[in-house]
């Protein structure tokens, strides 16, 4: 399995070679030095003189992938791409192009408040969705069938804008009982909690909940499942000690890979509640075209998604002894 | 375990958990966003929107980030709080600095005197003594006297993230050094500073001063470059090793020191509104040592720099400074003892604003600036009590404030009842759509482009645009100058005759009528929007207007021209693109708008100076504006004090931009501000940013208010429960017997 790692790993190698190639041409060409420049020095007062001093202080004044006038490996070395994206590769993520903000640095200290509401989202949502799910595939073809399935499509339907302002307006302002929005350190943010995780794992009801159903249903009709019934187990043994064992496969795939991604944080929820997670800081940067942590954070996401597939697939050979990674 | 059983388990947990859940709640504020520790403090709660960018005084230039700045950072001078017209008084200064002008034989000049004789104007300033720094680790000394955090390495910052977190502080006197210093800082190519352009039109020798900072600075690089190799990254390399230009080794004359309270400021020509720039926060301190403190790689690297710490003399210091979250301001311990002004408008004191006249400021003791990114909860938690002030959202505008059949503003009867006043300020500042002067159809200085521009100007209703787009906030304007600016004029004095006429009988300017502006159109050789040639007279409008009421505010302006005629072409595009078309001159009509740096005309009409031309000079005169009678009386009017002379001048020019017509003259904003009665002192001051040492708060009036708006209500949450048990009770008793429990238990 070892070798496996490795070898996803080194796959993974020229996977974030090319993001970061995109990237750099998607970023740099749509939106050109001289368009970032403009942006950050503001409208007021500007001068030809002081963007192109803007340029060359934030090293956007070498050419993106040729440097012409360089000899020898500076040919390739002195241009934008090596100089700002190649880094990300080794995680080092620069400075931003606004206030010149270590990103690393940022990452580092904004990823608490999105890990504290996306972990506990994560695990009540999983723990809500799938006991939800496995009652209602039980309940097959009955009422509570038809109305919870009624139910995800109207809670799948809802956006999740709708129960963000929803809650607040309810939970905050008409019952009182949650602050609106803001955030604290320490165990003074629990609080601050309670409501967006709420949200989160409410509006991640309706699609999950589908979702493992259906596994589930496919499941419950497979024969080991009747011969399991016809040796006497109790209904209650039969549906979560064999079906959910059973279903854990496809449930992992979904679950797994979006793991690591629940580091970047939420970029709703983190806006609205004026939470300093990673979310709101990729909302700031893409609001302030600060393109140095826009990459970073495309970057970063590649990476997690790539990571969280590698993952994917360890967990598979611990819930499936019959798979090997070879 | 039977059924009966399981149903009252059920029940008794739930019950359990909503008496748990009531008795938590009961006894508190549940959706207070505060710590109990914070209760009746005395705390100003303010909302911030968006992260300062820059809070280096050398490069900061947005009013939010002046808001947090100004109440650390003290410039030489600053607006009285209290008084208007604005007033510039001493802050640092001993006095406010005045101008003596010499000529090439370095012999003194009257005030009044023509600027081609002036050589160099002088400011000779002198600041009091006695005033110490705020408390700053680098001010921190060791036994010797030498700077105690130098060398800094990673490991030393552990545990450190913030300012306050240094085991050690120091402070010292501020001496007239730090004043050149600051200035010497404004020319540092590493910094940006978004007015050094201007300055070096002025400052002796700060051109050539900028110049030799630059160069050292591509030296410096240029040595590391060869050290690195082809490995060198410069961002990287700086990251590590920031670079440290020592300013002093560099000659500026323009800046010179007289004794440790005193130094010049040598102008290289006659600029009498230099002055409201030293009220500005680019001109305020900055103690070496705090340069070189912060320009140390490991901080550097852990975002702890003087863009984000500032280190000054004024009434507050940063407590806590996390501008994803809260930026935490406290009483700096070392405050001069600023007094509450004793004198102001006549109606002060009737206002009760001269109460607290000769106390030692600043009367709050923290200021918390609170991040709310969204409009609908910053209302919310105001409404709640939870923000002192607020501003008013589009979404909020009906829900606070009434508009009268006069057109006056009136607070809500519901805003009334919870003691919430309005306070409104027209803004020192002009949005205005502008026409390309250098355009062959709608630029040019005939008298039929005039007409062409002045029929256009009437069929823009602006009272209309106003009332639809801004909610009647903000006033139409009549020329370049908003209210508060020397030479604007109000009443029927002040109206644009040749786009309003005055109403006798209401006192008010009434817009010319459409049929007016045809004719006038007419006379401009486009009879019913025409060309000669018979084709439609048709006009470009380049805007950056990609919000979602855009449209609406697009198509008002289409539908404006079509009542002449004239068929507008819309042409929206990005920020970037649109500030393109601005510099090439690849437009024919356009939208912007100025806020004023400092209360003066020359700070409006320099909008309007051929040489400021944006296409042919890079300036600010995007119209490209160029009449050489108005170019000579600006140049006039710049260069003499508020007299009726230049009062006089202003006219004159006034006269000559309405009949030019180079923009629609637009509108001045008016600002809206909600505040709860618990806050005293406050005074719209459009200029000043450093007010927050002159505000109270009644602490117990809002701790009760509080209490009594946020008391939770718990029903509904029962109601909730009873109605889920209620509904759920018939799917468990299936769950149960299904899964076979029953029989079992």
């Amino acid at each position: 399995m070892l070798n496996y790692i490795i070898r996803r790993i080194l796959y993974a190698i020229p996977i974030l070679i090319g993001v970061n190639l995109i990237t750099a041409l998607l970023f740099f060409y749509v939106n050109t030095p001289d368009d970032m420049a403009r942006m950050m020095l503001g409208e007021k007062r500007l001068t030809p003189a002081a963007m192109e001093n803007w340029k060359s202080e934030h090293g956007y004044n070498l050419p993106l992938f040729i440097n012409t006038k360089e000899g020898g490996a500076g040919i390739l070395t002195q241009t934008i791409f090596v100089q700002k994206s190649l880094p990300l590769l080794w995680l080092d993520f620069g400075k931003s192009d606004r206030n010149n903000l270590d990103i690393g640095e940022e990452i580092k200290k904004r990823m608490w408040p999105s890990l504290a509401i996306a972990i506990p989202t994560f695990l009540i949502a999983v723990t809500v969705n799938i006991f939800l799910s496995m009652i209602i595939a039980y309940f097959r073809g009955t009422y509570i069938d038809s109305w919870g399935i009624l139910i995800c499509v109207v809670m799948m339907s809802v956006s999740t804008l709708f129960y963000i302002i929803g809650s607040q307006y309810f939970f905050g302002k008409t019952l009182r009982l949650f602050p609106i929005s803001g955030f604290d350190t320490g165990l003074s943010a629990l609080k601050f909690l309670i409501l967006p995780v709420i949200i989160g794992v409410l509006s991640s009801i309706g699609g999950s909940v589908r979702f493992y159903r259906t596994v589930f249903l496919e499941e419950i009709n497979k024969d080991y499942i009747r011969t399991a019934r016809a040796k006497g187990l109790s209904e209650g043994k039969v549906l979560f000690k064999h079906g959910l064992r059973n279903a854990l496969i496809p449930i992992l795939t979904n679950i797994v890979a979006v793991l690591p991604l629940l580091f970047m944080g939420s970029l709703l929820i983190e806006n609205f509640f004026a939470i300093p997670g990673l979310g709101s800081f990729t909302i700031d940067a893409i609001n302030s075209q600060d393109f140095a942590i826009v990459r970073s954070m495309v970057y970063l996401g590649a990476l997690l998604y790539v990571l969280g597939l590698i993952l994917t697939d360890i967990s598979y050979t611990l819930v499936d002894p019959r798979i090997r990674l070879e | 375990m039977n059924n009966n059983l399981l149903i009252k388990r059920i029940l008794f947990f739930t019950s359990l958990c909503l008496l748990l859940l009531s008795s938590t709640i009961g006894g508190c504020v549940p959706n207070n966003p505060y710590r109990s520790s914070e209760s009746n403090k005395n705390i100003f709660y303010k909302t911030f929107s968006e992260a300062p960018k820059h809070l280096d005084p050398a490069r900061s230039y947005y009013s939010d980030e002046f808001d947090i700045l100004a109440q650390i950072y003290e410039p030489l001078i600053q607006y009285h709080y209290l008084k208007r017209p604005y007033e510039l008084v001493p802050l640092t200064a001993k006095s406010v600095p005045t101008l003596t002008y010499f000529d090439k034989d370095k012999k003194t000049l009257p005030d009044d005197v023509s600027p081609e004789k002036v050589d160099r104007a002088v400011y000779e300033i002198s600041i009091k003594e006695g005033i110490m720094y705020q408390n700053h680790p680098a001010f921190a000394k060791d036994a010797d006297g030498r700077a105690l955090f130098t060398n800094i390495t990673e490991k030393d910052l552990k545990g450190i993230s913030e300012i306050t977190d240094f085991p050690k502080f120091g402070t010292r006197e501020l001496i007239a050094e730090d004043y050149i210093y600051q200035i010497m800082r404004l020319a540092d190519p590493q910094l940006h500073c978004p007015i050094l352009p201007m300055l070096e039109n002025y400052i002796l020798g700060l051109d050539e001063y900028a110049e030799s900072l630059k160069n050292k600075l591509a030296q410096i690089r240029a040595t590391r470059k060869a050290d690195a190799g082809l490995t060198y990254n410069q961002s990287l390399d700086e990251k590590k090793n920031p670079i440290i230009i020592d300013y002093k080794k560099f000659p500026l004359p323009g800046v010179v020191k007289i004794d440790k309270y005193k130094f010049k400021i040598i102008l290289k020509k006659k600029y009498p509104q230099f002055i409201y720039w030293l009220a500005m926060p680019f001109f305020s301190p900055m103690p070496e040592e705090a340069n070189l403190f912060y320009k140390q790689g490991p901080l550097q690297a852990k975002n702890i720099t003087l863009n984000r710490f500032p280190v000054g003399t004024g009434p507050y210091r940063f407590e806590k400074f996390n501008p994803n979250m809260e930026i935490r301001l406290k009483k700096n311990e070392n405050f001069h003892g600023e007094k509450y002004p004793s004198e102001g408008e006549p109606s002060d004191k009737k206002n009760g604003l001269l109460d607290d006249a000769f106390k030692t400021l600043p009367l709050i003791d923290e200021i918390v600036f609170k991040l709310e990114k969204e409009a609908i909860p910053r209302w919310n938690k105001f409404l709640q009590g939870y923000f002192d002030t607020s501003g008013i959202a589009s979404d909020s505008f009906d829900q606070a404030v009434t508009i009268s059949a006069s057109g006056g503003a009136r607070i809500t009867k519901i805003m009334e009842e919870k003691g919430i006043s309005l306070s409104t300020s027209i803004m020192p500042s002009t949005y205005y759509m502008g026409f390309n002067m250098q355009d062959s159809e709608v630029g040019g200085y005939s008298e039929k482009k005039q007409k062409l521009r002045q029929a256009i100007s009437i069929a823009l209703d602006y009272e209309e645009f106003i009332e639809i787009f801004t909610n009647g906030r903000a006033i139409s304007a009549m020329g370049p100058l908003p209210p508060g600016i020397f030479g604007h004029k109000t009443g029927k004095e002040g109206i644009n005759p040749l786009i309003y006429d005055w109403d006798v009988e209401r006192k008010k300017p009434v817009r010319k009528s459409i049929e007016f502006a045809k004719e006038l159109l007419s006379e401009a050789g486009f009879p019913g929007g025409r060309k000669p040639d018979g084709t439609p007279l048709i006009i470009t409008f380049d805007n950056a207007w990609t919000g979602a009421s855009s449209k609406q505010t697009i198509n008002w302006f289409i539908k404006r021209f079509a009542l002449l005629g004239i068929q507008l072409e819309n042409r929206t595009t990005d920020g970037n693109r649109y500030q393109e078309k601005l510099q090439k001159g690849n437009f024919q009509f356009f939208f912007l708008g100025w806020f004023a740096d400092y209360p003066d005309p020359e700070n409006f009409l320099f909008l309007l100076h051929g040489p400021n031309g944006k296409v042919d000079f890079k300036g600010e005169n995007a119209s490209n504006y160029s009449n050489p009678e108005f170019d000579r009386l600006f140049k006039k009017m710049e260069n003499i004090n508020n007299s009726p002379e230049r009062l006089k001048i202003v006219e004159d020019i006034t006269k000559i931009l309405r009949k030019d017509s180079p923009w629609v003259w637009g509108y001045h904003p008016v600002s809206f501000a909600l505040i709860h009665n618990w806050v005293g002192n406050i005074k719209p001051n459009t200029m000043a940013n450093n007010t927050m040492k002159y505000l109270k708060i009644d602490r117990e009036l809002r701790e009760n208010s509080r209490k009594e708006w946020n008391k939770p209500n718990l029903i509904p949450v029962l109601l909730f429960f009873v109605l889920l048990i209620a509904i759920s009770l018939p799917a468990l008793f299936r769950i149960w017997k299904k899964l076979g429990y029953s029989k079992k238990g």
